[in-house]
C-alpha cells in the first residue's frame, strides 16, 4: 500500500502563542499498540507513552527514541545542582519561541510558570517575543537561548560573561546549553511531523 | 565499536579527560551517555534497513555545512569520503555553498503571528546535482527546511520525500538525524564556548 502524508483543515488550528493545553496531531501514520514489541516498548520508556500520537509515531524507530527520552530526562529532571527547574523550563520556552514551535513552546511556558511563579512574565515571552524586558537574570537566559539557536550559532564569549554576572556557574551555564540545544532537538520534530490542534 | 570511550561531542568540542568541561559533563553522565547513544543509533545501527549509511552521512554533512562549523563538518564529510562515491561527496560540498542562509525565518499559519513573517530562501538542490542526489535531493530540500525555517514544515512536505522513494520509516529517521544534529552541533558549540571562557580565565589569574 502507498503510505501517504495526512492533512488536516481545522478552522480552529492555534495560530498564537499560549500556556493553555493545546494538543498536537501527526502527519504520518503512528504505530497502532498492537504493533508494539519489546523493542518499541523499551523506546517509549513509560507505558503512558503509548496513548500519545507523538511518541507512537516516533517509536517507529525506538532506538533513537530511547536514547533522546534519556538525554531529555537527565538535563530537565536531575536535581543535582546546576540551573533551577524553572529556569531550564524558561530556556526551553524561549528557544521554542525563536524557532516558532506553538505547541512546544505552551508546554514548557506552563512548566515555567509553574516552577518560577512568574506567569505573567512568561506570558509577556509568549505575546512579545523573545526581546521582551524580563529583567537582566531571564533576559540573559533568554538571549543566550536565542543566540545558540540562530543557524549559524551566535552563542559566544559574550553570552558566557552575562551568565556569569548573572551569578551562574559553570554547571548552569552548561545546563542552559544542554536545554536550549535539546529544544532545538524537540522543535524540529514537533514542527515536521504534525501540527497543534485546538485545546479540548 | 572499537573505542567503547569514544564521545563524539567531547571530540568535536575538544574536550580532553580531566579538564574542567569533562568534569562538568559528568554531572549529567546520563544525558553524556545517551547523547553518544543517539548518535550510535543514527550512524552505527546494528541494522542500516532502508536508509544507507551513506545518505545517513551525506546528510549529515550537508547539515553540519549549513552550520558553518568547520570542525563538524570535516567530521562527516570524512565519513562520507570513506563510504561514499566522490562524485557524491563533491555534490555535497556544492549544495552547501548553494545554501547558505540565516535562520531561523519562515511564516507563520495566517493569523496575528503574521507580523513575525520572515521570508528567506527556499532552498532546492541544483539539478545538475539530480542524478548523483538521487532520493537525497528531497531529503536535502526537507534538512534545509528543518534546519532553517522549521515552522514552514507542512504535510506537504512530507509528501514530496515520500514522492521522492521513502518511506514513513524513513521520514521518521531522517528527521530524528537533522534534529539531533541540530542538537549536537549547539551543544559542541556552547561547550567549546564555555571551555575557551574558563581557559581566559585561569590565564588571567
Amino acid at each position: 500500500m502507498t503510505e501517504t502524508a495526512i492533512s488536516y483543515s481545522d478552522p480552529n488550528r492555534p495560530v498564537a502563542f499560549t500556556q493553555a493545553h493545546i494538543g498536537w496531531a501527526p502527519w504520518l501514520k503512528p504505530l497502532d499498540e498492537s504493533q508494539l514489541t519489546q523493542r518499541h516498548w523499551d523506546g517509549l520508556t513509560e507505558a503512558s507513552r503509548a496513548k500519545s500520537p507523538y511518541f507512537m509515531l516516533l517509536a517507529r524507530d525506538p532506538d533513537i527514541l530511547g536514547a533522546r527520552t534519556r538525554t531529555d530526562k537527565d538535563i530537565f529532571y536531575n536535581p543535582d545542582a546546576g540551573l533551577p527547574r524553572a529556569e531550564r523550563e524558561l530556556a526551553a520556552a524561549a528557544t521554542s519561541r525563536s524557532n516558532g514551535c506553538i505547541f512546544c513552546a505552551s508546554v514548557h511556558a506552563r512548566f515555567a510558570s509553574t516552577y518560577s511563579k512568574r506567569s505573567e512574565d512568561v506570558d509577556r515571552l509568549l505575546e512579545g517575543g523573545v526581546e521582551v524586558d524580563l529583567g537582566s537574570r531571564w533576559n540573559a537566559l533568554v538571549d543566550a537561548s536565542v543566540k545558540l539557536t540562530s543557524t549559524p550559532s551566535e552563542f559566544g564569549e559574550e553570552q558566557i560573561g552575562r551568565l556569569r554576572e548573572e551569578g551562574l556557574d559553570d554547571l548552569a551555564i552548561a545546563d542552559l546549553i544542554y536545554s536550549a540545544a535539546f529544544f532545538n532537538w524537540a522543535n524540529r520534530l514537533m514542527l515536521s511531523l504534525g501540527e497543534p490542534t485546538p485545546a479540548a | 565499536m572499537s573505542h567503547p570511550h569514544f564521545d563524539v561531542i567531547d571530540r568535536l568540542a575538544g574536550i580532553s579527560p580531566g579538564s574542567a568541561v569533562d568534569r562538568i559533563r559528568s554531572n549529567r553522565q546520563v544525558a553524556r551517555d545517551n547523547a553518544q547513544t543517539s548518535y550510535a543509533a543514527l550512524f552505527a545501527p546494528a541494522t542500516p534497513g532502508t536508509v544507507l549509511l551513506e545518505e545517513r552521512f551525506a546528510i549529515a554533512y550537508f547539515v553540519a555545512g549549513l552550520h558553518r562549523d568547520e570542525t563538524i563538518a570535516t567530521f562527516y564529510r570524512d565519513q562520507l569520503v570513506a563510504l561514499g562515491r566522490r562524485g557524491l561527496v563533491d555534490a555535497v560540498s556544492a549544495e552547501i555553498v548553494r545554501g547558505q542562509a540565516t535562520g531561523p525565518y519562515g511564516s507563520y499559519p495566517a493569523g496575528p503571528l503574521s507580523s513575525e513573517d520572515k521570508p528567506g530562501l527556499e532552498y532546492r538542490p541544483d539539478s545538475a546535482n539530480r542524478d548523483v542526489l538521487g532520493r537525497l535531493g528531497a531529503a536535502f530540500s526537507h534538512a534545509h527546511l528543518l534546519v532553517f525555517r522549521p515552522r514552514d514544515a507542512s504535510s506537504a512536505a512530507l509528501g514530496m520525500l515520500l514522492n521522492a522513494g521513502w518511506i514513513t520509516d524513513d521520514i521518521v529517521k531522517l528527521s530524528q538525524l537533522i534534529a539531533f544534529l541540530s542538537f549536537q552541533i549547539r551543544v559542541v558549540t556552547g561547550l567549546r564556548a564555555l571551555a575557551a571562557s574558563q581557559q581566559q580565565a585561569v590565564a588571567a589569574e
